[in-house]
């Protein structure tokens, strides 16, 4: 090949793909990358042994009826986890706004105050989020005992922490001259909030609210696994006693509910937009 | 009836419904909130808090979570590659490239592997692998194959088909239509959202072990159990600090890719 024609990029590329390649290595090795393990006879066994258990579904009315509370379980926990969010995160988002600060529009100095109650309520945000939902759930399930409650302050929590941001960074993106015109006037920060930022904010909030209760039904579907009731206990319970058909039954309700979900959200949020 | 300007009877009554929607969770699943507050409770919690204080720093210990996080690490690139891969293989027909009924097959596929949580995956997985980190790698693999497929697909989709177009008719195979007309194009876009996946999935490989699949779950999954909170507040630290290293590294790796 002529000098012309030569890619001009490929040294770096080759380069690279390379590096890449000499990283994999130990990345499979740490992951005890081992696909023969699929085809052993023993774990062969196990999978066919409880595959070829699916099917018929377990339908039986006992078992129905506590794969029914589960379920109604497993939304309750959702809906209660995302009403403590909310409550959580609609303050912590107001701290977060900028746009709100009184001592902004002043001459004077100051100001120093709010900026500190940002600084703290933006640290809290991320340490509450920055934790993952289970292992709050795992923590709550120690002080809490087992049951739903420790599922529902979990995602209060971590989704409050993100509701939290989003909610500020809403506010913080929104016009802000008719808040700034209103507290110029001297209004108070709350009626500046409710007459100034909500009007052309409050679709994007409820759409992004709606949008977490529908990831919280997600989360809430395994918390059962830490022993936070709903689905997911079921499905632990099913699959420690290798009980294909009722694992297949579950993970069919899983399905429907995850999909409902995700119809209903998308539902409420085209209304919305 | 009186009805004040811009407050429509549909919005009353929304308002109305989910408030009767949370009042109703609240009340079947019985939980004991006004227990929470109590002098006893808070004092309990207190005392449960306080016992993760101060962090087990040991260097036995540290070298132990420093294993389960680069396990964790290795679970999450793996099975981030892994669904990258598959996800393209199976965004070309869930974008419509070989006819309608690969189309629908394709998209089942994907919304099939989307909607099963990484968790749920895992406790399968354990039993086809048996456990540790190669059950977590597939597991999170198999979900994030779900969600990067769909996302190619659409990148896919929305890419313009001109140049693709212009290299067949020009007489070009399709293989070299695809790597020199349309790869190019959704390319940075694909890696975005690998990137993007990666975050995630850097957060899940260090839950999958509760399940027995490995990484710094199993690590606190145990220190749990044996009430070792001094060792479940490292790991925790630990988790903590990965997830905002990847998310730096990611951004970083964005920035390098321009997309």
């Amino acid at each position: 090949m002529s000098a012309t024609l030569r890619d001009p990029a490929a040294l770096p590329r080759l380069g690279w793909t390379l590096t890449a390649l000499m990283l994999l290595w130990p990345l499979l090795q740490l992951a005890d990358f081992r696909p023969a393990a699929l085809f052993e006879p023993g774990n062969l066994a196990a999978m066919g042994h409880f595959l070829a258990g699916f099917l018929p579904l377990e339908t039986s009315p006992d078992f129905l009826a506590l794969l029914g509370r589960a379920t109604v379980d497993t939304l309750a926990m959702a809906t209660a986890g995302i009403a403590l969010a909310v409550l959580l995160a609609v303050p912590l988002g107001v701290v977060l706004t900028r746009s709100l600060s009184v001592a902004a529009i002043g001459p004077g100095r100051g100001g120093w105050v709010g900026r500190l109650l940002r600084a703290a309520a933006r640290v809290l945000l991320a340490v509450l989020r920055g934790v993952p939902e289970l292992v709050w759930a795992l923590l709550f399930v120690r002080v809490f005992g087992l049951g739903p409650a420790a599922g529902v302050l979990a995602l209060g929590i971590t989704y409050g922490g993100m509701l939290g941001k989003v909610y500020g960074e809403i506010l913080e993106s929104t016009d802000a001259r008719p808040t700034r015109s209103l507290l110029e006037a001297g209004s108070g920060r709350l009626a500046a909030l409710a007459y100034g930022l909500l009007p052309n904010a409050a679709r994007e909030l409820l759409s992004y609210t709606v949008y977490r209760w529908e990831c919280a039904v997600r989360a809430s579907v395994v918390m059962g696994f830490v022993g936070a009731g709903g689905l997911g206990q079921l499905m632990d319970q099913s699959m420690k006693m290798l009980n294909g058909g009722e694992a297949a039954t579950i993970l069919a309700t899983f399905l429907v509910l995850v999909l409902a979900a995700d119809g209903a959200s998308e539902a409420l949020r085209r209304r919305m937009a | 009836m009186s009805r004040r300007a811009g407050v429509s009877g549909g919005a009353v009554l929304a308002v109305g419904l989910l408030l009767a929607a949370v009042a109703g969770s609240f009340a079947w699943l019985d939980m004991p909130l006004a227990a929470l507050f109590t002098a006893v409770a808070v004092e309990e919690a207190g005392g449960f808090v306080a016992r993760f204080f101060p962090p087990d720093l040991s260097a036995g210990f540290l070298a132990k979570v420093a294993w389960a996080g680069l396990e964790t690490l290795a679970i999450s690139l793996l099975s981030t590659l892994l669904a990258a891969l598959a996800g393209a293989v199976l965004a070309l027909p869930a974008a419509g490239r070989h006819g309608l009924a690969g189309r629908h097959a394709a998209r089942f596929a994907l919304n099939l592997l989307r909607s099963v949580p990484e968790l749920v995956w895992a406790t399968l997985m354990v039993l086809a692998a048996g456990l540790g980190p190669f059950a977590g790698t597939l597991a999170l693999a198999l979900h994030t194959t779900g969600v990067l497929g769909r996302l190619f697909a659409e990148a896919l989709e929305n890419s313009p088909p001109t140049p693709a177009e212009a290299l067949a008719g020009g007489g070009a195979p399709a293989l070299v239509t695809f790597l020199y007309g349309t790869l190019p194009l959704v390319a940075p876009q694909w890696l975005a959202y690998a990137l993007y996946r990666w975050e995630m999935n850097i957060r899940m490989a260090a839950i999958l072990g509760f399940v027995g699949a490995g990484g710094l779950g199993a690590l606190l999954y145990y220190s749990l159990s044996l009430f070792q909170e001094a060792q479940a507040s490292t790991v925790i630290i630990a988790m903590l600090a990965m997830a905002v290293a990847v998310d730096g590294a990611s951004a970083w790796l964005r920035r390098r890719a321009g997309a």
